[in-house]
């Protein structure tokens, strides 16, 4: 599978994931101060930021070579 | 007096850098515009993230989190890290290929030349502005909620004690408020400013800062204050998280505090026991608004390379959470038996950080906390400000007027004037009854997701119409005016778009879906049909936006 796709399927599962209804009714807390919810997402958060990195290694969708001249800057 | 001093010292200090900026001002619209497309990385992620993280990121979802626990991390903060970065890596960059070749400086440009439509604009400003004055709105509301609460003083036995300003210090019409459970009852000072500076005196105040410093540094001037400003939030949010924690948690060690703080957190605000998860998932529309906020798209367009996005890209989830996971715990901390809220501050959620920050830090540190919020709160507001007038020169009065009739001093001009009035309505509006910041924001938020699927299609659909555009819009604004004035115009914050189902797929025999869900539906119905119906843009227009697919 080329890289691309494979981060673009893990942005689809980054959108499951957050779906999280297994820790709906869940109260407990994660090294005895961070709600479980409150820890997944922000879990969610850092899987985000790691998606997005690979994304800007293999599909950055603008060649740097072929970025296009400035239009003509008024006076 | 202590915090005021701090206040103030930081908001002199926000002057000084736009006079800092007006000197490498280089005297052009576009240089005042859009920073001569001069922004680097860094500056673009901050400048980004203080734009998008407003009053709503810090006051509201604390207020928000109180009211309705800790869910409210993933209803909005954990799906903006995914969409957001999402919206500038597909529109963003594109946006800014197109706008560095045609030189766009606005949204609305971009639509004239893509649906070959001059007056796109008359009907898409007024839809934009629309929109964005309820986003100001938040900031100004918030900036006076938050001063008046660290400047008031505290209630005892039925008399305001240890106020920065004693009562007639000001205009009666300025210090006494009306009694939320009597409101016949006559206006008083316990009700009112408590000894703190006034609400409309210190919203007028922020808007008259934010004012002189776009005015003096335009979007270089904003691109630094946000930087600097964003820093500052972030910063002091997380000294803010440190002292509360410390001091609800009251333990020997940080650590311990803040186990026993959130041991005490009630269950329900634990959980998301209340929220239908169909509602959950809908909430995921909102941050697509950011694909269409004009202010936003401005920032876009300053950025010195593509590769410039890279950086914003992946690290604005982490900003993100950086931010809201303290915030969103603090207000949970609030629900506990930790710390007594007092009625008239539980009933407005806005009241509860600037509360917290008030009665646990002292008056030093309560003063710099105090500058952190206003600090997230103002950074939105200039980018806001800045837009709101390059679209009323660019958008309305040239092309009304015709190209090159206005000197670059007179478009100056224009646009600052307009930009006053605009604030002048805003702050207006402020003074009227006041929303719960989150309800306001996520109803700002969900009128310009409902307009993604324009700025979707112009980029990545060709067979997008001038008709369907046109459609998509209408759409939008009708669905949005529709459902805002359902929700008794923001003052129902459950207000959810019900759909009936079997009981088989849900026991409560209906989907309550966010409205956002159903203004987004409504107006990909439209793009799409009017499009599909209408006659295809020209070959030139294809070629143009379409190079590659055109021939």
């Amino acid at each position: 599978m080329k890289p691309a796709r494979v981060v673009w399927a893990l942005v689809v599962l980054l959108v499951i994931a957050h779906q999280d209804v297994w820790f709906w009714d869940d109260d407990r807390l994660v090294f005895g101060f961070l709600p479980i919810t409150l820890a997944y997402h922000a879990g969610i958060s850092v899987a985000a930021a790691g998606t997005w990195y690979l994304a800007t290694l293999f599909c950055w969708p603008l060649d740097e070579t072929q970025t296009p001249a400035a239009a003509e800057e008024q006076p | 007096m202590t915090q005021l001093l701090i206040i103030c010292g930081y908001l002199g200090l926000l002057l000084l850098l736009g006079i800092g900026a007006s000197r490498l001002f280089r005297g052009t619209s576009q240089d005042y515009m859009l920073a001569s497309h001069s922004i680097g990385p860094f500056l673009l992620l901050m400048s980004i993230f203080g734009t998008t993280m407003t009053a709503f990121a810090l006051v509201g979802s604390t207020g928000e989190s109180f009211k309705e626990g800790v869910g409210v991390y993933g209803m909005l903060a954990s799906s903006s890290g995914i969409i957001h970065s999402l919206c500038f890596f597909l529109l963003g960059v594109k946006v800014w290929k197109l706008g560095k070749a045609h030189g766009y400086r606005t949204q609305i440009q971009f639509f004239r030349d893509r649906l070959e439509s001059r007056w796109i604009g008359l009907l898409l400003f007024p839809v934009l502005v629309g929109l964005v004055i309820p986003y100001l709105l938040i900031g100004v509301m918030a900036s006076g909620t938050v001063i008046n609460k660290v400047t008031a003083g505290r209630i005892e036995q039925g008399k305001v004690v240890g106020g920065t300003f004693a009562e007639g210090t000001f205009p009666a019409f300025l210090e006494r408020g009306s009694n939320p459970k009597a409101p016949a009852a006559p206006p008083s000072f316990l009700y009112g400013s408590q000894g703190g500076v006034p609400k409309p005196l210190a919203s007028l105040a922020i808007c008259g800062i934010v004012l002189i410093y776009v005015f003096l540094g335009g979007m270089r001037g904003t691109a630094w204050a946000n930087t600097f400003q964003t820093l500052v939030f972030m910063v002091l949010g997380v000294v803010t998280f440190v002292v509360i924690a410390w001091r609800l948690g009251g333990q020997e060690t940080f650590w311990a505090s803040l186990q026993a703080a959130s041991a005490a957190i009630p269950r329900e605000k634990l959980t998301r026991m209340h929220l239908p998860p169909e509602q959950f998932l809908t909430y995921m529309f909102v941050p697509l608004s950011v694909g269409m906020f004009p202010h936003l798209f401005q920032h876009w367009l300053t950025a010195r390379s593509a590769a410039t996005f890279k950086l914003p890209v992946v690290a604005h989830p982490l900003f993100i959470a950086i931010v809201w996971v303290p915030c969103v715990l603090i207000g949970a901390w609030a629900t506990s038996d930790l710390i007594t809220i007092p009625p008239p501050v539980a009933a407005n959620p806005n009241a509860v950080l600037p509360f917290l920050v008030k009665k646990l830090a002292g008056p030093v540190l309560g003063g710099f906390l105090t500058a952190g919020i206003l600090a997230a709160i103002m950074s939105s507001l200039d980018s806001q400000f800045l837009c709101l007038g390059t679209m009323f020169t660019e958008d309305i009065v040239q092309p009304l007027r015709g190209r090159n009739r206005l000197s670059d001093r007179q478009e100056l001009l224009v646009a600052r004037l307009f930009i006053i009035a605009i604030v002048a309505v805003t702050y207006g509006l402020s003074l009227l009854e006041p929303r719960r910041v989150f309800t306001l924001g996520v109803w700002c938020f969900s009128g310009f997701s409902s307009l993604f699927p324009l700025i979707l299609a112009a980029l990545y659909w060709p067979r997008l119409t001038k008709a369907g555009a046109y459609a998509c819009v209408l759409a939008a604004a009708g669905s949005w005016l529709w459902l805002f004035t359902a929700s008794d115009f923001a003052g129902r914050p459950n207000f959810t778009v019900d759909i009936p189902v079997p009981t088989a797929f849900d026991a409560d025999g209906a989907w309550q879906l966010m409205p956002v869900a159903a203004m987004i539906g409504i107006s990909t119905l439209a793009v799409t049909v009017v499009s599909l119906l209408t006659k295809p843009p020209s070959h030139v227009t294809l070629r143009r936006f379409f190079p590659s697919g055109a021939d």
